[in-house]
This record gives structure tokens, sequence and C-alpha cells, in this order.
């Protein structure tokens, strides 16, 4: 009898635990996130920016037409699902992309959401409207839309001069949300209205960010947080001190770096950490329109001094991907695999029979022990840019290079880079999509802004429209890879590392998701919540 | 005393005038203006686009007359708009000033409190235990960093406590309220107390040995009477010039300490401005800070004739 309780005791415990762990796996609806800021944005506006401090905050206010899965690590095509579009469809040819709009969505101050907004945004991003953003840095994305038509209110078509399959997936990032047409872009600067699921509430410069729960939000359910509470605090130390002391949930999102994921695992050992690729590479631009780097010998030296796993272990203890252009698999989707890399010039594993080849380089160009080579190393005057300019100039002494850094501060950086005023350049490139369209375009095609080296391939520019047409996957990636094997080949911006950072939080945080291929896209927020 | 006054007021108006000229054009001598930050920071730069913005900001205009549309709004209480926030400047300058005076207030507090007493002891106990003592405390004083300090302060909260003391917009009770404040007002005021009990002690030490100190002595007053009556009253005046220039130091030692404490306070959000070359932050504020280090100046010099009758006779 007694044997028999024991067992009825034990069975008894054993459904409560179970039912236990049921329930802490539901996720409970209150609280709000306290989450550290690592700056303070310039403005309130995704679309006049061109840095994630600005999506982190403000994502979670918007929605787009598409979203990628805010619970998949990595984004891709397939993880694409539809958000203010209930459905979509390619037609005409792969030239026009329909989506259907979900109904009843309302605007943060009650006005319904049409598809005239839709066509108002992009009208915006086009140049096309009479309202103007001061600032359009995304303006090249949509450079294959002919138009946005509407049919009705809740159909929206974007006509296309030719098949871009990519521009699914320039939609799904975060730096795409739909802006309403009846607030101005000077008001969405200082006090955005979206339909997502926060609100805004207040943006105190250098101070605070607060949003609140959306209760009309359209999806039934979420958010489960009351809202979201960001500290700027721009100092790292006091931020990670902070976090570790309890007083923050969340450390800002991919803003632990390697070194410092160490003090916060030892100071707060139940704090969960990941470490992701954050998708920005690290790269030198060459000034190749004026001596010495006119030189392809002395570029290709360059590039062959290159001992990329260096730069990885110091600065990362080994935690980065070398690739090309392209974030490299298995995290990135359209990498180079390592076979292929390398086969590159530089890529080879042994990097004293490339340093022999890079003075043999040199050497042709007229330089050598006696001889060295002086160069200014530019860069601008930000820890992430600086320290491997260090590394980079120490490298380069290996082939009769005598680098000199030369810090420019943030200001006079880009003005620099447009003149022309420089020989090399250690820049830091983010890309809001892993989708070669983004990449090659912005940076590689003749004529682009952001084409800093102004690198001018009318070859390699025909290639990247035909991978940019091609639906299928497979021979896209093989186009891909060819083309950024040649882009590195051309020393037109040599990629050293893609870089590696942390994101931290507090244990009773749940439902958080760092994406692994982008660091722009994964903070619409609404399935975390605290389980406290 | 009135023409002194008067003239002293001249000064100030002049020196003021100057400084908001030179703060004017030092600005714009800066490489790189807001719409160059904001398209830097972009990474792209379309003429048409930064010719645009540089017109609605109304910096394309000769300098003259942005000189002329600052100088005399700021004259007339229009501060005109912060070029990142968009937001008046006055409605982004106005709150924080509060929390930068109190801090400042507190530091200075603690830098009287603290200096004055230990240099008068220092002074008297000379050669003594004590005064080695008081002495080393005061010189890590002057060694010590404000940043280091606090960032120490910080790592040892946490560390052996658990705790951060930075920043409490709310503070629930007035043991947080004074949180809040008095652990960075003690780490920016260290320096600030070490200087004034040296400057005390040496003062004191030279007034200590004159004639009228014995004769006080010689008529029986008490040591404290002596020390504090007679021997401090006289000893105050450098001290007081130590203190007032202190408190136009103190708004360099904040922005550290603001930033390290993560107090959104003024001097913190003036580094942020000039990061951004937001000219209508900077320069309203710098142009307020400066018309506070004159006004103090002001009021030292005052006290210096309320102290010194000969200063006041003189005129």
């Amino acid at each position: 009898m007694r044997s028999v309780r024991a067992l009825a005791a034990t069975a008894a415990l054993s459904l409560l635990a179970v039912s236990t762990i049921a329930l802490a796996a539901e996720p409970k609806q209150g609280g709000i996130l306290r989450m550290y800021h690592r700056d303070s944005p310039g403005n309130a506006s995704i679309h006049e920016g061109a840095t994630y401090s600005l999506n982190v905050p403000f994502m979670p206010v918007f929605n787009n037409l598409v979203i990628y899965k805010q619970d998949v690590a990595q984004n891709s095509m397939d993880t694409i699902v539809p958000e203010l579009a209930e459905s979509w469809a390619w037609v005409n040819d792969n030239k026009t992309l329909t989506f259907k709009l979900r109904q009843g969505v309302k605007w943060h101050d009650g006005k319904p959401f049409t598809s005239a907004d839709v066509k108002c945004t992009f009208d915006m991003l086009m140049g096309k409207s009479q309202q103007k953003f001061r600032q359009n840095p995304r303006k090249t994305w949509y450079e294959q839309v002919n138009d946005v038509s509407t049919n009705g209110d809740i159909e929206v078509s974007f006509n296309l001069k030719r098949p871009q399959p990519s521009l699914l997936a320039l939609l799904a990032s975060g730096y795409t949300p739909v802006y309403p047409c009846h607030v101005s872009p000077g008001d969405m600067r200082t006090h955005p209205i979206g339909t997502g699921p926060f609100k805004f509430v207040e943006f105190k410069a250098n101070e605070s960010i607060k949003l609140t729960r959306n209760p009309d939000y359209w999806r039934k359910g979420r958010p489960y947080l009351d809202g979201i509470e960001f500290t700027i605090i721009p100092n790292r130390s006091t931020a990670i001190l902070a976090f570790v002391a309890g007083k923050f949930d969340m450390a800002f999102p991919t803003e632990v770096s390697i070194p410092l994921l160490k003090d916060v695992k030892s100071q707060a050992p139940n704090a969960v950490c990941v470490v992701e690729p954050n998708n920005v590479a690290t790269n030198i631009i060459v000034n190749s329109s004026a001596p010495p780097f006119d030189n392809i010998d002395i570029r290709r030296a360059m590039a062959l001094s290159l001992d990329r796993k260096a730069f990885i272990s110091i600065l990362f203890e080994g935690q980065g991907d070398i690739g090309g252009t392209l974030l490299p698999p298995p995290n990135g989707l359209w990498g180079m695999p390592k076979e292929m890399l390398e086969t590159i010039p530089g890529y080879g594993l042994d990097i004293n029979a490339n340093r022999e080849e890079a003075k043999k380089l040199m050497q042709k160009a007229g330089y050598g022990p006696d001889k060295h080579l002086a160069v200014k190393v530019s860069t601008r005057n930000i820890p992430v840019y600086r320290d491997p300019a260090v590394i980079l100039i120490d490298q380069l002494k290996s082939i009769y290079i005598d680098g000199e850094l030369d810090v420019v501060e943030t200001a006079n950086w880009f003005p620099k880079i447009a003149r022309k005023d420089y020989m090399l350049g250690l820049n830091l490139t983010g890309n809001a999509v892993d989708d070669p369209d983004q990449s090659f375009y912005e940076n590689y095609s003749c004529g682009s802004e952001r084409n800093y080296t102004n690198y001018c391939n009318k070859e390699i520019e025909k290639l990247f429209d035909v991978q940019s047409q091609e639906t299928d996957v497979n021979k896209r990636k093989k186009l891909v890879w060819d083309i950024d094997k040649k882009l590195q080949e051309d020393v037109a911006r040599p990629i050293i590392f893609h870089a590696r950072t942390g994101s931290c939080w507090q244990p009773y945080v749940k439902g958080v998701t760092v994406m692994s291929n982008s660091s722009y896209n994964g903070y619409r927020y609404e399935d975390v919540w605290i389980d406290k | 005393m009135f023409a002194y006054l008067v003239r002293r007021l001249f000064l100030m108006l002049v020196t003021l005038f100057g400084i908001s000229i030179v703060i004017f054009f030092l600005l714009r001598i800066v490489p790189g203006n807001i719409v160059d930050i904001l398209f830097a920071a972009a990474g792209y730069v379309d003429p048409a686009d930064k010719a645009n913005l540089e017109r609605e900001l109304g910096i394309d205009q000769p300098l003259v007359v942005q000189y002329w549309h600052w100088i005399s709004g700021f004259l007339r209480g229009d501060f005109g708009y912060s070029y990142v926030s968009e937001k008046p400047a006055l409605q982004e300058i106005l709150p924080r000033i509060p929390i930068t005076a109190r801090l400042a207030g507190l530091a200075l507090l603690f830098s009287a409190s603290i200096g004055i007493p230990l240099g008068v002891i220092s002074a008297v106990k000379q050669g003594t235990r004590l005064d080695y003592a008081l002495r080393v405390v005061s010189l890590s004083g002057l060694s010590l960093p404000s940043f280091w300090l606090g960032l120490l302060i910080l790592t040892a909260s946490v560390a052996m406590f658990n705790q951060m003391p930075i920043f409490n917009p709310n503070p629930q009770t007035w043991l947080e309220a004074f949180a809040t404040y008095a652990v960075p007002a003690a780490a920016v005021g260290f320096r600030s107390a070490a200087l004034t009990m040296r400057i005390t002690r040496s003062s004191m030490l030279e007034v200590l040995r004159q004639d009228y100190i014995r004769t006080a002595r010689a008529k029986g007053a008490s040591e404290a009477a002596v020390n504090y009556q007679h021997a401090l009253k006289n000893a105050i005046l450098p001290v007081i010039t130590v203190i007032g220039i202190e408190a136009a130091f103190l708004i360099g030692g904040l922005i550290v300490t603001e930033t390290v404490f993560n107090i959104p306070g003024v001097a913190r959000f003036l580094v942020e401005a000039i990061r951004w070359r937001d000219y209508p932050i900077v320069q309203n504020l710098v142009m307020l800070i400066a018309i506070v280090v004159v006004s103090a100046n002001f009021i030292v010099d005052m006290l210096y004739a309320v102290f010194d009758p000969r200063i006041r006779y003189t005129d």
C-alpha cells in the first residue's frame, strides 16, 4: 500500500513538474523590457538613417509589407512572411510584384492603413513624391522599380523594369517600414506613427526612448510586453556594468564585444549570451586613381600581405569569419565556399608564401628592403575602425610598405573619401540584407554613391544584372560566387574579415532571436516576453 | 564701491560679447557641419539633398548673417531649434540645467565642506601624523582623474553590493535621490576638495605666523577662536578665488562624470551637440555657461570687497 502511495505521489509530482514546465514555456503578458542603447540616434525616422541604432528602438513601432520571420536566426527568402501584406505574387513574367493587403489595420493615431500609404512610402523612397526625406540613403534599392500602383484600398503592385527577385528581400528588411501618408517626414523624425506592436511615447536625446504596447495591434495577443524602455548609455563600461548589476533586462544587441563577453559571463553567469556574425565586413578601400595604388601590382601585393586569421585572433579571440564580399557560409547564404575562396590570391593558407609573392610584386614596382613605400592608412576615429587599421599597418611592413595611421573624425571621414583625399582606408561595410543585389550595386557598381573607390568594371556590371534577374537560386549562387571571386582578384575592396559580436540578456527574458546574417532586421520584439 | 560695481559690470558685458564671437567662429573653424555628419553617417551624399538641407538649416548663409540671427535671437530669448532633434533648443537645454546645477552645487559643497576644515586641521597640526595623512589624501585627490575614480566607484559598487549608482530619473526615496547625485558629486568633487584643502593649508600656515595671531593668543583667545575667527577669515581669500575658478573648471570634470554615471545633464549634452555640430545647442549652451562663469567671477570679486575692506575703500 505504501509503495502504491509513493508511486502515486511520484506520478503526481511528475505531472506537476511537467505542467510547471508547460506553464513556464507559455508566454506571459506584461512587463517593461529595459534595455540600454549604445548612442542617441539622430532622429526617429528609419528611412532617413543608415545605422541599426535607429532600427533597434524604432522597428517595433512599424510594420513592413513582408518581414523576415522574427524567430528564425538566418534570414532567407524562405523565412519571409507576410506582415501588412496578407499574400504576394509575382506576375507579368516576374516583372510585377503584387501584394494583397491586410484589412482593418490602423495607424497608431487611429487612421486606417490603406494601399495609398504603401504607394506614398515607396514614391518618397524613389524620390517621386512632393514630400521629400531629408536624407534618402537607400534610394538605389528601388532603381529597378518603375512605379508603385494601387488597385483599390487593399492591393498594391510594384512594377519593375526587369525581373528582380531580391526586391522581396529588400522589402523584408528592418530598413523598409511602411510610413503613413498623412504624417510628414519631419514629424516622422520626431514622433513616428506606425502600425507596429508598440507605440512611440517619447525620445529624449541622449537620455531615453520609450515605447508602449499598442492595444489595437492587428496581430491578436501580441505584443506580450507592456512596453520597452531604452536608456541611452554611450559609455560601454557603464552600460555593461549596469547590465551585470541587473539594471537592464537586455544589453544593446550585438554590442557586447568578444573580450567583454568574458567579463559579462564571469560577473553575471546566468545571463544568456549568443555570438553571431553581424554581416559587417571590415575592408580596405584603395585609391586606385592616384599613385602608388593605381599600379595593380602594388594593390595585389597589398592583398597578398594580409593575414586574416591574425586579425580575427587578435580582435575577436578567433571568433570571426574569412570571406569575400558576401558573408561566408554557414551563416551567410551567398558567400563563396571555402575551397573556392582559398584559390583567390591572398586567401591561401600559406601566409609566408603569399608574402614572398607580394614582395616580388613590390620589387617589380620598384620597392624593396632599401626602398620602402610610405603610405597613410586613413580610418575613422572609432575603435572598431582604428584597431584593425593598426594591425593592417603592422602587416604591410612585411612587404616593404611603411604605413602611418591617419585617424579622421566621423564628420570628415566621408567628405575625405569622396574627394579621394586618401591612399588606403580601413572601412566597415554593413549589409542590411544578406543578398548580392544590395551589396554589389551599393558598393561596386559604376557611379554608386557608396562605391567609395569608384571601382568600375562594365563586364562585372553586366554580370550584376544577370545574377539579379536569375530566379533559380542555385544558378544565381554560382554567378554570385564568380562575381565575388573576380571582385577579390581585382582588389576592388579587399575584405579582411567578417566580424562576430555578442548579444546578452537576462535569463527571464524569453523569445529573443538574434539574426545571424544581418544586424538590421530582427527587432520587432512582438514575441519577446518576460518570465517573472 | 558703486564705481567698482559699474566697472566690473561693464567689463562683464564686454567679456561676454567677446566670448560670443569666439564661440561662433571657433565652431565654424572646426571641420564639418551637421550636414556632413548626417551624410557621413549614412555613407552617401547627394549634392542636391545636401544643398537643400544646408538651405533648410540656414547654414548656407554668410557668417555675419548667421551670427546676427543667433545673437539677436539669444538676446530675445529665442534660442532657435536643435538641428538634430528639431525641437526648440531652449526646450532641450532647460530641463538639463537643474540636473547639472545640482551636481555642480553638491560637488562644490563637497569640495568646500571637506577641503576647508581639513585644510585648517592640516595647517594647525602641521608636521604631525594627521597632517601627513591628510596631505597624502589631498595629493591622491589631485592625482586621480575623475573618470577613473567614477569607474572605480561603479565597479566597486557592482562587485561588492551588486548595485549600480547611475542616474535615476524617478527616485522613490530620499536616499535614492541622494545617491543619484551624491556619489558622482563626490567623484568629481574629490579633486576640487583636495585642491581647496591644499590652498587652505598653505594660506593658513602663512596667516598663523602673523603677529596679530600671536597677539590674539596673548590676549587669551581660545585656539578655536584664533584659528577660525582670526586666521581663517584672513586666509579665506585665496580659497574663495580657487573655489571660484573651480566652479568654472567643474564643467570640464562634469562632462566626464556625467558620461560615466550616465547623468543627462548639460555637460554631456554639450559634448554630444559638439559631436553633431548642433550649432544652436552648442552656441547657446556655451554662452549660458560663459554667463555663469563670468557671473561667478563677478560674485567672487564682490566677495573680495566684502571680506577685504581695502578693496572697496580703494575704489
